[in-house]
């Protein structure tokens, strides 16, 4: 076994054909699944493995199968490849690279539910990531990997891609589920959850691709050799996206739990340091934008779901934003806002509203017309917003504020001592 | 659902049925949890997070089964980490929740305070100031100064038609959506949507033309902001400004409880109607009406509305004083005596009509009355109409609706909306007929027969209920006639029968199965091209009667009569043929000349209406009567429902009441009537006419609470505009089958069924055809559908006609003259003619029908 059990195109050239995927053991799990287990069998042994979905949320990947009612019909399984959080990009690199294990991954959790179809949900930007997943499921239609009576064992199973409108708010599954039926992309209220009523109102199980991708290996060498990775209660290996101020930003596979955020942004095999010789961290952001930002002092924290959340943020989709000296936390935070307001789906009233009035008063701070109250202001709005929303995006959208409020307050401060002072009630 | 569940909200405990929404059970305690986004009529959205409540579960020791316990004796409760819509929550035993905690109160201003950053300060100019959730919740909940500032607001568009009846203003929405389920959920014309996304969202409407629906009405009355507003009402008045008068609709046969909100008005120089709004009325309207019952309010007050006497002087119809009138009138009628003759429309009140047929028989000594137009059924629906307390919100599953020979939607509006409502709850529905209809959406199965063969359709139900013996064993002692029945209907094998109606033979099995195996069956029959009309209702009789489907709530016939009071014409009129020629004929509320009906030829013609009608033209005497709402009465629903309207504006010119130019004209002929209103009318009939026994306004008047509470304006739960029900929700009067004893007699008669080469005349009702009513509301113009005869491309072929043609089309000597219209989508030979224009679906009996070709140029006569 190499390095890698993910990123393993990065080894073997041409991995994203089907025949060089088979000639490294590719669908050796779903062949082994099919002809000698169970679907509960599969479901178990994703379970002992301690797999924890990869999308952000972490939930136990096969607790989340077992939910599925054995006895409804039709089923489906929506594979979430809308990885559309700022910074993510691990989703795209297996896709791209290493389409066939996502497959793989998604044939063993539909035979584990026992689903007729497959939908891979695409981000509507990831449109070549598409075609070359069209051609990989097109390869493995052909081989007999997936149709009708696939190897025989009277099991059939359709694949297809559907690709999404370009809405941030389309990675939530339920508003993900909502856009593939092809209604507008708004979450639905919870409970009922997708694993009773999915998608046309049909059990459901929506995995994230990094989540599916560790399927296969599981299946193949079992949940013992699994544990084997990562620490107890994060088991396995996890792609980490490098971003940011750093030498070598982009994706690193390592096991959960093993690296610190110091060693993926300066450890040679990683990050490299930063892109400035003489430059400090200032702030790291786990998750993209939607995860509280952490000061330097949390370099050291291990990357794995427990510890990162003991340090007051979230692991999420790793999704690692290096921020160093020369940035404006105050700026930073006003663009992820910003980004939050542009992505509000609208459904629901703290969001639509919160999101939109956080960003006007972000743009009369950054502006230098920022007034002494205005941190409180922000602090207050956000904590209207948080708790109160429909979907995980208000909360997220609540991160930024109070992250930056929280570890950085002075940067506000020096915004506000130098803003030209204007009487409230003037348009800023 | 079974069950109820005990629960604690406030340290109040209190037991709901299991599977409630918390917030309704909170509503039952009495404690409101405010609301935007749900409504008890619709499903929970979770939206507008107005409703977030905190809810926690007692702990159960699992060993004992019993509460965990703290040190001081109190059960211990595992509160869920995040507040909860209390209007996506549904109750569960040992639920508790709290609603006034100040994590409730924070979280309650919070979102006002974040509606209100986008809400437009614009009040004291919002059609809703007054009467707006958003203003009471804010009183109530919200913040006293916005922390927002004013500058910031989105400003969007402030006009945006959705179409000619609504108006939508961008600002004021607070995309609670609402009005987007409304419409997929109870009307079933998903037209609105959301589009866009943020503070960019908005709704639209995607239908061609907008907003495409009978209904669309009611959003602006569910609407909790004033977003939507109608172009009829939008800035004409303030709501406390208002007088909300009780009124029942007009119009069809639904009898919908409505208000007429007047206001003195200079321009109408007394008072106005400035709309019609909802009265909650749960086992009739609930809270909705469609969009003719709410805007053709406007023919009472128009302008032409007819104001004085008037007598023909010379060939001109000259206006003259009351006493002149009447006492022409009076002259006439003494020296007709018993020759005269009478003709009253449907739309007339009880009172009018009893006193009416009272004047003919008691001061004339004439039995030559007659109601228009005649309608078919009347004595069916006497003995086997729908038993008392019959209600579409309490059918579900096991209940089986029948709509045949009659469009649902086009001829009773609510009754369409409630019958898709007990669908949704899992009712069943079997729509038979010759044409396509909404109502088929839901149904199971769809019978498509052949026009004319209506009754023919039914003996094959008869005769396949017959053959398997399903008759009901609880019927079988009370059924008189059927030895005769079976006799009749062995003449008709299912196959011949099959052919002739072109309904398959496993259609009609299954028609008559689903009909036996309901638990309760309501059965709707309209007249859409009837031809034996007598031999339809009486299989439709005989068909619930086997199968134990009468005397009983929720079981019977439900007639599509064509107007408000048909019922009520049958009661107190009735159908009966006049003379071809009489010396006087009376005419009151029907325009037999417009409608191209046969009347008889009059020496002398008197015309009793609200305006100068083709009819009155003719006339050698006009009277001026008042519309329902200048006075007060009752109408009789087709669920033979007797309701009371009350007078809301005064009388248009000199325009008398019916009832009131009767007693004059009763006085000047002898009689003694002392009738100072219609309520002493009322109070003879209630204890003079059986049916009617002891319907006096004050039983009428009587109510009870309606559920859900959302009738009032006041109420912070709901908080919309359709009134609250306090002026009384009416009695029915009981069918005869409802009595213990009853006997439950069955019919016979060999269907008349026309030849196949026959082309036949159906009368269609559309809700809005061309009429004299309807006419006179403007906004509803680009909506109305005018006169044609719709007929299929080979039938229009066979007859030489072709489209944009006028033609003369003669039915029962009455010649109708219409431009033709060709539509693939009406069945071969069919001429789908107004109903209006040829309501005599059954009386079509020279066949095939004569035509008279006019080659014009496709204008219309009018």
């Amino acid at each position: 076994m190499g390095r890698y059990i993910l990123l393993r195109h990065r080894e073997i050239a041409d991995l994203h054909r089907l025949e060089v995927y088979v000639r490294h053991g590719g669908y050796e799990a779903w062949r082994k699944a099919l002809t000698t287990m169970t679907p509960d069998q599969v479901i178990e042994e994703v379970k002992a493995s301690g797999l924890r979905g990869r999308g952000g949320a972490g939930f136990p990947t096969g607790m989340k199968w077992s939910f599925v009612p054995k006895d409804v019909f039709p089923k489906y399984v929506v594979v979430n490849a809308d990885e559309s959080e700022p910074g993510t990009f691990k989703d795209r690199e297996i896709m791209e690279g290493n389409p066939h294990q996502l497959i793989e991954g998604a044939l063993l959790a539909a035979y584990a539910i026992q689903a007729e179809r497959v939908y891979i949900y695409v981000r509507g930007e990831y449109r070549s990531v598409a075609r070359r997943l069209e051609a990989a499921i097109a390869e493995a239609y052909a081989a007999g990997f997936i149709g009708r009576n696939v190897l025989g064992t009277g099991y059939s199973v359709e694949m297809a891609v559907h690709l999404g409108a370009g809405a941030y708010i389309c990675g939530e599954e339920t508003a993900l589920l909502e856009s593939l039926e092809g209604k507008i992309g708004h979450p639905r209220v919870r409970p009922p959850f997708p694993a009773t009523y999915g998608l046309y109102g049909k059990p459901t199980v929506v995995n994230n691709v990094e989540t599916l991708a560790n399927v296969p290996p599981i299946i193949l060498h079992g949940a013992a050799w699994y544990r084997t990775m990562g620490t107890e209660k994060s088991p396995g290996p996890k792609i980490f996206c490098l971003s940011g101020r750093v030498r070598r930003p982009g994706n690193y596979e390592a096991e959960l739990g093993k690296i610190t955020f110091r060693d993926l942004i300066f450890g040679e095999e990683y990050g490299q340091g930063l892109l400035e010789e003489g430059r400090a961290v200032k702030a790291i952001l786990p998750a993209g934008a939607s995860a509280p930002m952490l000061p330097a002092s949390a370099l050291d924290t291990p990357l794995d779901y427990e510890s990162v959340q003991a340090a007051g943020s979230m692991l999420g989709s790793a999704s690692i934003i290096v921020l160093d000296d020369t940035v404006d936390i105050v700026w930073a935070a006003y663009k992820m806002v910003r980004f939050f307001q542009h992505e509000s789906c609208g459904k629901c009233t703290p969001c639509r509203e919160g999101t939109y009035w956080l960003r006007r008063v972000y743009e009369r701070i950054v502006a230098g017309r920022g007034r002494p109250k205005d941190p409180e202001l922000l602090e207050s709005i956000a904590r209207q917003m948080a708790g109160k929303t429909l979907c995980p995006l208000g909360d997220f959208a609540t991160s930024p504020v109070l992250s930056s409020l929280k570890h950085f307050r002075r940067e506000y401060e020096d915004y506000l001592r130098r803003a030209v002072e204007t009487p409230a009630g003037v348009p800023a | 659902m079974a069950g109820t569940v005990r629960i604690v909200i406030d340290d109040r405990s209190i037991e709901v049925p299991a599977g409630t929404l918390v917030v309704d059970a909170a509503k039952r305690a009495g404690i409101d949890i405010p609301v935007f986004c749900y409504h008890p009529k619709l499903e929970p959205a979770g939206m507008c997070r107005m409703c977030l409540v905190e809810v926690g579960t007692i702990q159960i020791d699992p060993q004992t089964r019993q509460p965990v316990r703290d040190e001081e004796g109190r059960p211990v409760v595992r509160w869920m980490p995040r507040l909860q819509t209390a209007c996506t929550t549904r109750v569960a035993e040992g639920m508790v929740v709290r609603t006034n905690t100040l994590q409730v109160q924070e979280a309650q201003r919070a979102i006002l305070e974040f509606l209100l950053t986008s809400h437009p300060l614009d009040c004291p100019i919002c059609d809703k100031g007054g009467e707006c959730p958003l203003q009471n919740l804010t009183m109530r909940y919200g913040p006293a100064e916005s922390r927002f500032d004013y500058w910031d607001k989105m400003r969007q568009e402030k006009r945006v038609p959705l179409g000619d009846l609504i108006i939508l203003d961008r600002e004021r929405c607070i995309l609670c959506g609402r009005c987007i389920r409304f419409q997929e959920e109870i009307a079933d014309d998903p037209v609105l949507g959301f589009s866009d996304r943020g503070r960019g969202m908005e709704i639209i409407t995607f239908s061609d033309p907008p907003f495409a629906s009978y209904f669309s009405g009611n959003t602006t009355d569910i609407c909790p902001v004033g977003a939507l507003t109608t172009t009829d009402f939008r800035f004409r008045a303030r709501p406390w400004e208002m007088t909300p008068i009780p009124s029942i609709c007009p119009h069809c046969p639904v009898g919908c409880n409505i208000t007429l909100d007047v206001r003195p008005s200079a321009r109408k120089g007394g008072w106005d109607i400035l709309r019609v709004m909802p009265r909650q009325h749960e086992e009739v309207n609930e809270i909705w009406i469609c969009d003719k019952g709410r805007f053709v309010h406007h023919f009472a007050t128009a302008e032409d509305r007819l104001r004085q006497p008037m007598i023909r002087r010379n060939g001109e119809l000259v206006p003259v004083s009351w006493e002149e009138a009447l006492d022409r009138v009076a002259e006439a009628l003494q020296q007709a005596g018993a020759e005269a003759a009478g003709i009253a429309g449907d739309r007339l009140p009880n009172e009018d009509l009893y006193l009416f047929r009272r004047l003919f028989e008691e001061a004339l000594g004439s039995p030559w009355v007659t109601m228009d137009p005649p309608v078919f059924g009347g004595e069916w629906v006497a003995r086997y109409g729908v038993g008392v307390g019959t209600d579409f919100g309490r059918m579900g599953p096991g209940s089986l609706v029948v709509v045949m020979a009659g469009d649902l939607e086009e001829e009773a509006p609510v009754w369409f909306l409630r019958v898709r409502g007990a669908v949704r709850r899992g009712a069943r529905l079997i729509v038979a007929g010759g044409k396509p209809q909404k109502a088929e959406r839901y149904a199971d199965p769809i019978l498509r027969y052949r026009f004319g063969t209506e009754a023919l359709v039914l003996v094959g139900v008869l005769r396949v209920l017959l053959e398997e013996n399903r008759v009901a064993p609880e019927a079988l002692p009370r059924l008189e006639g059927l030895e005769t029945l079976k006799q009749g209907v062995a003449d008709y094998p299912l196959e011949d029968i099959s052919r002739q109606t072109g309904v398959p033979v496993e259609q009609l099995k299954a028609f008559a199965r689903a009909i036996a195996e309901a638990h309760e069956v309501v059965f709707l029959f309209g007249r859409e091209g009837v031809v034996d009309g007598e031999a339809f209702a009486g299989m439709a009789a005989n068909v619930l009667a086997l199968t134990g489907h009468v005397g009983r709530p929720n079981n019977g016939l439900l007639p599509l009569w064509p107007h408000a009071n048909t019922q009520g014409a049958l009661d107190f009129i009735g159908v009966r043929p006049l003379p071809e020629e009489v010396p006087v004929l009376y005419v009151v509320g029907a325009d037999p000349a417009g409608d191209g009906r046969a009347m008889p030829r009059a020496g002398f013609l008197i015309v009793q209406d609200l305006f100068l009608t083709e009819t009155a033209r003719m006339a050698d005497v006009v009277l001026p009567a008042q519309s329902w709402a200048e006075r007060d009465g009752t109408f009789t629903s087709g669920e033979r429902r007797v309701q009371r309207f009350y007078k809301a504006i005064p009388a248009v010119g000199e325009a008398r009441g019916d009832w009131e130019i009767f007693v004059a004209l009763a006085l000047r002929l002898g009689q003694r009537w002392l009738y100072l209103s219609p309520e002493a009318v009322m109070d003879e009939i209630a204890r003079t006419v059986p049916r009617y026994a002891g319907m006096d306004y004050g039983a009428l008047a009587w109510t009870r609470p309606q559920w859900p509470p959302v009738g009032s304006s006041r109420d912070l739960y709901f908080g919309g505009t359709a009134r609250p029900n306090t002026a009384g929700l009416g009695r029915v009067w009981a069918s005869e089958a409802e009595a213990p004893e009853a006997r439950w007699p069955l019919f016979w008669k060999a269907p008349e069924v026309p030849s196949e080469e026959a082309v036949l005349v159906v009368p269609v009702r559309r809700l809005y055809h061309e009429g004299t009513l309807i006419a006179r509301t403007p906004h509803l113009r680009s909506w109305i559908v005018p006169w044609a005869a719709r007929m299929h491309p080979e039938t229009a072929r066979r007859l030489h006609l072709e489209a944009g043609q006028m033609a003369m089309i003669q039915v029962n000597s009455q010649a109708v003259r219409l431009p033709v219209q060709v539509d693939p989508a009406v069945p071969p030979q069919v001429l789908m003619l107004p109903a209006s224009l040829a309501p005599r679906a059954g009386a079509v009996q020279a066949l095939p029908v004569e035509f008279r070709v006019e080659v014009g140029d496709g204008a219309l006569p009018h």
